[in-house]
């Protein structure tokens, strides 16, 4: 046994604990927890190897079965897949210390049905970022989301409801994707990727391979909450069980984001999908109204898990706009931003499961004098918000800053005044809870006097992962020169 | 007019896709009751496993099973079989439809047990209550 | 609703017997399917959902209960993770014994069968896998659908 097989590893360790949950974890909740952990940790110790061995001798490609493509599934890593690796298994395993303890409060007794299709989520999310094939890539899209819908399923309430609509629009996005190949596969006769690269441009079909790139990407524009296309995402993520929240928003969108930079760089060519420049045009008008729209939606809302959806949907606005400037800067800051706003992303769930965990609740009223009774938790929240309103030495602030570059290359004023007033939005938005945390008293004072100073932390499980986030938005954002050169440039097509 | 005519009559399988692709959409879109609409997502998928499979039809192709000891003695004209890679596909789609189906039927079960009733409106309503 | 359904399932005669003698004939040609799905058509998939169409079509004439007499709601489970992990692990083995993942020849090394046995014989262990998954997630999903997630009512 070699590193030949190495990233299938990565996938196939957290599949067989899946299984392994199932069964086990029926019989007694022990074995969840170590199960969970042991095959995360295996994951990221093997991605960050993978990273290590792209980097050094460039792209690994792999065929399942010996199957040669472009007839056999192919298996890509390039430098950006194996970014993506090393991101999903750090933030999947930081997530699941939080989730084995949320989960263990709010779904007692269904923990194994959760951590079954958490830990199949997670192999999904593999999947897709190491698949180099079109139709593999549907299956594996469909895998994440069916798991998907059954963890927002899981919530109290509404949440049966809002997964219902999650069904129907991931389903109408799924059969656009489908379509897309199926123009694709009828104008190339493969479904490789790298083949279909080669052929496509040689045909002179303008109208039907705008066809399939269109369907394509409005099919995952609707999975990933593209602004006009972003209505079932504010319900079906805040009102997901706490546990998978964590797992789900960090993740997918951002990986529905990196299978769009995939099907532009890989699949469809730059040149092809960037020929009419009023196409771009559009797009980023669409995406500077996404980052102004979820901003000012974010701040109507009464409830921080509600708030941080809609600053989700503006940042998916932040990462499209970025691919369609269309420039080396724009794709890099996206590329980048894929990274810090997984991370971001994670920390400020964990923080809103951490005080679910103490209080139930994440209204903004019930976040007054939050920093007297969790105050390590506060202090990674505003590391959090700074992260995101893009302040300095953490890392949001470098990929807005090669955001605003490309959209200064680009002539894009829109979208650098987009980034700009979000910007101010989301310092706007945290400072206000920032205040209420640090100087706002509890409603009523009368028998909660003692509660207010009482510090009452969350769980050491929930914490320690909360902290290592907050170092790592800072680590991440000190070593984006070298990320930047190493890995994201080396993604950047020739001529772009 | 004619010319219309024999256009729909020569791709009668793709207008067909398209038109049952329409009511799918309508029926996900403008239906009330959730049950509906979850048919329309089928009939949705339908139309694009139809789309597929059409695409690998050839004029007087027979069925891809072939002599094994025939196919490595000579070569199979591909001319003679139609293609069965749509096909293997669609049986893939076919089968991410039904998990689909099933997950949407448990959740509609679940919204039943807990609103008493399937119509889109009426849960709604009972929301704002 | 329960008394209903236990009035008008399996009261009939004509019923009753008819899929008392079509269960077996359905297995056996669903085994049929699965052995045969390498070199004909068929496989996994279809010959699990004929496995799974006669345990429905037992739950159907004589009530859910009468079902999982033949086939217990833990043994469903065993299988519903058995399956896929018949899948993985034929895969994994074939990387362990020096081929890539599902690369059936690799496991030639193991048990000298020659290679193109092997090849053969690999996509057999596959399906089979996938029959008993698809099997048992048929049933799986008919007893949680028609029992609104109880598994013992139903109809």
């Amino acid at each position: 046994m070699n590193a030949t097989n190495l990233h299938l590893f990565v996938l196939v360790v957290p599949l067989l604990a899946a299984l392994a949950i199932n069964l086990l974890g029926r019989r007694s909740r022990q074995w969840i927890a170590p199960l969970v952990l042991g095959s995360l940790a295996f994951s990221v110790f093997g991605s960050v190897i993978i990273m290590a061995r792209v980097v050094e001798y460039g792209t690994l490609r792999y065929t399942v079965g010996n199957w040669q493509p472009p007839y056999g599934i192919e298996l890509v890593v390039d430098p950006l897949s194996a970014l993506m690796m090393v991101l999903i298994a750090v933030v999947a395993l930081l997530a699941s210390f939080s989730s084995l303890k949320s989960v263990e409060q709010e779904l007692p007794g269904r923990e194994h049905f959760f951590f079954t299709l958490y830990m199949i989520l997670i192999v999904g999310l593999f999947g897709l970022v190491l698949t180099g094939d079109a139709f593999n890539l549907y299956v594996l899209l469909e895998i994440t989301s069916i798991t998907t819908y059954g963890l927002i399923a899981m919530g109290k309430g509404r949440a049966a409801l809002s997964s219902f609509n999650y069904i129907i629009m991931g389903s109408i996005a799924a059969c656009f994707y489908l379509l897309g190949i199926g123009y694709i596969y009828i104008l190339t006769g493969t479904l490789n990727m790298a083949d279909i690269a080669r052929i496509l441009p040689t045909l002179n079909a303008p109208v039907a391979t705008a066809t399939a790139i269109a369907f394509v990407l409005v099919g995952l524009w609707i999975k990933m909450a593209f602004f006009p296309l972003h209505s079932w995402l504010p319900n079906a993520y805040s009102q997901a069980p706490t546990g998978a929240g964590t797992l789900i928003a960090p993740l997918m969108t951002k990986v529905t984001v990196y299978l769009m930079v995939r099907v532009i760089i890989t699949m469809y060519t730059p040149a092809l999908v960037f020929t009419h420049e009023w196409i771009a045009r559009g797009v980023v008008w669409a995406a500077s109204l996404a980052i102004i729209c979820g901003s000012v939606l974010a701040l109507g809302q009464k409830d921080l898990r509600r708030m941080l959806t809609y600053i989700i949907i503006a940042e998916v606005g932040y990462m499209v706009g970025g691919i369609f400037l269309a420039n080396a800067n724009g794709l890099t800051g996206s590329i980048l931003h894929i990274v810090n706003d997984a991370f971001m992303t994670l920390c400020l769930f964990l923080v809103v499961a951490a005080i679910i965990y103490r209080q139930g609740s994440v209204s903004l009223v019930s976040l007054r004098g939050i920093f007297r009774r969790m105050p390590i938790t506060m202090a990674a929240f505003t590391l959090g918000a700074f992260a995101m309103i893009g302040v300095p030495p953490t890392c949001g602030f470098f990929s807005k800053w090669y955001l605003i570059l490309g959209g200064i290359d680009g002539g894009h004023w829109e979208f650098v005044v987009a980034l700009i007033v979000s910007s101010l939005i989301n310092a706007v938005l945290f400072f206000r809870i920032i205040e209420l945390g640090y100087f706002g008293s509890l409603p009523d004072g009368d028998n909660q006097e003692h509660a207010i100073d009482e510090r009452r932390e969350a769980p050491w499980w929930m914490l320690s992962p909360l902290v290592l986030t907050a170092v790592i938005l800072i680590v991440v954002g000190l070593s984006t020169g070298p990320l930047v050169n190493n890995v994201i440039r080396l993604m950047i097509p020739v001529g772009f | 007019m004619e010319a219309i005519i024999g256009e729909v009559v020569a791709k009668y399988n793709y207008w067909i896709y398209v038109v049952l692709m329409m009511i799918g959409f309508y029926a996900m879109i403008g239906k009330r009751n959730l049950v509906k609409k979850l048919i329309g997502m089928n009939i949705f998928q339908t139309s694009i496993i139809l789309f597929f499979v059409s695409t690998g039809v050839k004029k007087g192709g027979g069925i891809p099973i072939v002599d094994k000891y025939k196919a490595l003695a000579s070569n199979i004209d591909a001319a003679t079989i139609v293609n069965p890679l749509p096909h293997v596909l669609m049986l893939t789609a076919i089968v991410v439809g039904v998990s689909v189906t099933g997950v949407a039927l448990a959740v509609l079960q679940r919204i039943y047990r807990e609103y008493g009733t399937l119509e889109e409106d009426e849960i709604l309503e009972k929301l704002q209550r | 609703m329960r008394d209903i359904n236990e009035h008008t399932a399996g009261e009939d005669l004509i019923i009753k017997t008819s899929v008392r003698l079509m269960v077996p004939f359905i297995q056996v040609f669903g085994l049929y399917v699965i052995v045969h799905g390498h070199y004909s058509p068929g496989g996994g998939f279809q010959g699990g959902v004929i496995l799974g169409a006669s345990f429905i079509l037992l739950a159907l004439a004589f009530g859910m209960k009468a079902s999982q007499e033949y086939m217990t709601v833990s043994v469903n489970a065993v299988f519903n993770n058995l399956g896929p992990a018949i899948f993985v692990g034929v895969g994994v083995l074939c990387t362990l014994f020096g081929g890539l993942f599902l690369d059936y020849s690799a496991l030639d090394n193991l048990i000298p069968l020659g290679v193109v046995e092997w090849r053969s014989f690999g996509i057999f262990l596959v399906e089979v896998g996938v029959g008993v998954a698809v099997m048992s997630i048929m049933v799986l999903l008919y007893w949680n659908l028609s029992s609104g997630g109880a598994m013992d009512e139903g109809l």
